[in-house]
């Protein structure tokens, strides 16, 4: 383990090529995006993500956001365990029936200002389970919706860009709720 | 009655079903059948409704053969197989909540996934109004010094919702009772009436994690309907497909079971060479989790040099960066301390259970659909399948380890060998009754798809999580644990909560 550990110092560990032009895009907006947290909260984002019903893809991605090639913390993007403690609802799924209580809770529980981004197509308007007896279609629905991000899933590049585009929408909107 | 051979002979053959058969049986043959499954010689692979019947997929794990029987149930009930097949529980409450027939016998007539919310009552069946809220009734402890804790629906971290109630004893849990189908989409009603484009999409979104194994059942499925045969290249596409989809979630497993234990490092680590096979997997076929890759026909879209090349060098850099981490794992003491002996599982109770993949090989069970149903290309490639007996979540993470290298030399094969040709057929349109069944093995265990056409579209489609037979033993395994080794154990399953709660 030593050996592992003392490699992980000494050596970029993943990274053989220079980074791609993905990895450079990463990098420049979750910048902006910490730069522009700070300057409107005083304070690194926290999120708390809900999951209203989705298939797992979305969440897929958005642990992916934490993988050493984005790792959103470096930029002061956090997840954090309780609504209590959260600036973002980061909401997946077409909201079911069975979740719409529990989304409402959760919202009722998260201190403003807050925002509300829903992310992936279900989320939207239900996407490809809209119109079923058990979805309510959207989480726009149950909740009020800051903003959309839209994918199947989203990869994590696209949800940096939705969460940039979230604190310009805030930084010229009214006050938030 | 011992043999499916037997069982033949007993009901009535239906001859639009294939490749398995189906056999509409009476009562008396359905509870024989029970019976079997009872003493252990076949394995329940499913148990779903419709309107006025209900089937029963079951294997029988020496020859590999499979059967589907059928009850007509004219009066709205069956006898229930969970009364003396304890596994068949949930799938018969899924039944009486979504169609309304009454599984006969039934030791817990509780409602699964309906939770008075839906404004409906068996939507898929008579759509009764919603009658008054029932509430609902965990199971009843008793004992000196017992206390509850309630979590969820929604966690601490990043995963799905359910509601876990842990009655312990001190630290230690005493039971655990999982409550879930807060995720309930009515999948099942929105494949009534879909062509097989929207029934793919749909199948596809069923777990977001294994879209590639479902894809590829319900494709099998539909082609075994359609009597079409699908050209080589399409099956080695899908399967390289399959293998990438195991690749990553086993990666993110095996971070994600030592995070669960504070060891972050192998998470980073893990999570690095996931990322690699999402990256490798969007250049090859345009969409990191390969999403609607798979089709029936073959595949939509073929893989060119490019593409081929990026799983390459991939392959390449798990094959050289994956042995250090493994070393890393086995010879950290304290991470070792914490996965070793807990979460036991017993052979006998995943033998009970039929649990597929990695929660029933930790355990002793040696099945592997890929291997044991040998579907192509899989009876043309070169793998083995590890077992090992500890049962514990050490074991677990271990199964995955040893599939992880299974995986790599699959896809190396199948990156050297693979047929060229054709990669996709149109479909025939057909408006007669046609059915098909297809069990695949996906990263979690084996994917069921079941389906029916008619009139050139779906009447009816089931596909069934392995979730279904592993999410009970996770209540087993927890027992007599300490609850703060619980997230590590719920890791080491990773059971699916969107593949059950459909
Ligand atoms: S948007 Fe797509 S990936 Fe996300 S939850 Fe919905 S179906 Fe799943």
């Amino acid at each position: 383990m030593r050996k592992l550990l003392f490699e992980s110092l000494f050596q970029r560990p993943f990274t053989e090529a220079a980074p791609s032009l993905d990895d450079a895009a990463v990098a420049e907006i979750a910048t902006a995006l910490g730069e522009r947290a700070r300057r409107k909260l005083g304070r690194s984002l926290s999120i708390r993500e809900v999951d209203a019903g989705s298939c797992n893809g979305c969440e897929l991605e958005i642990h992916a956001l934490s993988n050493p090639y984005y790792d959103i913390d470096r930029f002061g993007l956090r997840f954090v365990a309780s609504p209590r403690h959260a600036d973002v609802l980061l909401v997946t799924g077409p909201v079911t029936k069975n979740m719409a209580d529990a989304l409402k809770a959760t919202y009722d529980a998260t201190p403003s200002p807050k925002w509300v981004v829903a992310l992936g197509d279900c989320a939207k308007d239900g996407g490809c389970f809209a119109g079923s007896y058990a979805v309510v279609g959207g989480v726009a629905q149950v909740i009020p919706v800051d903003l959309h991000i839209p994918g199947c899933p989203p990869p994590p590049l696209q949800i940096l860009k939705g969460l940039l585009a979230l604190l310009d929408q805030a930084a010229s909107a009214p006050a938030p709720r | 009655m011992a043999s499916l051979d037997e069982l033949k002979l007993q009901g009535r053959r239906v001859t639009e079903h294939g490749p398995w058969p189906r056999l509409v049986v009476d009562a008396a043959h359905w509870s024989r059948a029970t019976l079997e499954l009872v003493a252990g010689r076949w394995s329940l692979l499913s148990l779903w409704g419709e309107a006025d019947t209900v089937h029963m997929a079951m294997l029988e794990p020496q020859l590999g053969e499979a059967v589907v029987i059928s009850l007509p149930c004219p009066s709205g009930s069956f006898p229930s197989v969970g009364m003396l097949h304890p596994p068949a529980l949930r799938l018969e409450r899924t039944i009486h909540d979504l169609f309304g027939l009454v599984p006969e016998g039934s030791p817990d007539p509780r409602p699964w996934l309906d939770r008075d919310q839906w404004g409906v009552r068996f939507p898929l069946g008579p759509r009764l109004p919603p009658s008054a809220p029932r509430g609902y009734q965990m199971l009843p402890v008793e004992g000196e010094g017992l206390h509850q804790i309630a979590v969820g629906p929604v966690h601490a971290g990043i995963i799905e919702p359910g509601h876990f109630r842990f009655t312990a004893n001190g630290e230690t849990v005493v039971r655990l009772e999982e409550r879930l189908g807060y995720v309930h989409k009515g999948i099942d009603g929105l494949l009534i009436g879909a062509d097989l484009e929207r029934g793919a999409q749909l199948a596809g979104r069923v777990s977001g994690d294994s879209t590639v194994a479902y894809a590829i059942a319900f494709a099998r499925a539909a082609e075994a309907a359609l009597g079409i045969t699908v050209p080589p290249r399409a099956l080695w596409l899908r399967a390289l497909c399959a293998e990438l989809e195991r690749l990553a979630n086993h990666l993110g497993d095996i971070g994600g079971v030592c995070n669960d234990v504070a060891f972050a490092l192998m998470l980073s680590h893990c999570s690095v060479l996931r990322e690699n096979v999402l990256r490798a997997a969007e250049r090859a076929f345009g969409h990191r989790l390969m999403r609607d890759v798979v089709v029936p026909g073959g595949v939509a879209r073929d893989l060119d040099d490019t593409g081929k090349g990026s799983i390459r060098q991939m392959a390449k850099t798990v094959r050289q960066r994956f042995p250090e981490l493994i070393e890393l794992y086995d010879e950290t003491a304290s991470l070792q301390d914490r996965t070793v002996t807990t979460g036991r599982l017993s052979a006998e109770l995943a033998q009970q259970y039929a649990a597929g993949g990695y929660v029933g090989r930790a355990s002793g069970r040696d099945f592997d659909a890929r291997r044991d149903l040998a579907y192509p290309p899989y009876d043309q490639l070169r793998f083995k399948v590890p077992v090992l007996s500890e049962g514990d979540v050490n074991a677990r993470v271990w199964i995955r380890i040893r599939e992880v290298k299974q995986s790599i030399g699959l896809i190396e094969q199948m990156l050297s060998e693979l047929p060229d040709g054709e990669w996709r057929v149109p479909l025939p349109a057909t408006l007669a009754p046609a059915e098909g069944v297809a069990l695949v093995e996906g990263f979690r265990g084996d994917v069921l798809a079941w389906l029916r056409l008619k009139d050139g579209v779906i009447a009816r489609c089931h596909l069934r999580d392995p979730s279904w037979f592993q999410w009970p033993l996770l209540e087993a395994a927890i027992e007599g644990n300490i609850v703060a080794d619980f997230p590590v154990c719920n890791k080491s399953f990773n059971c699916s909560y969107s593949g059950v709660d459909l």
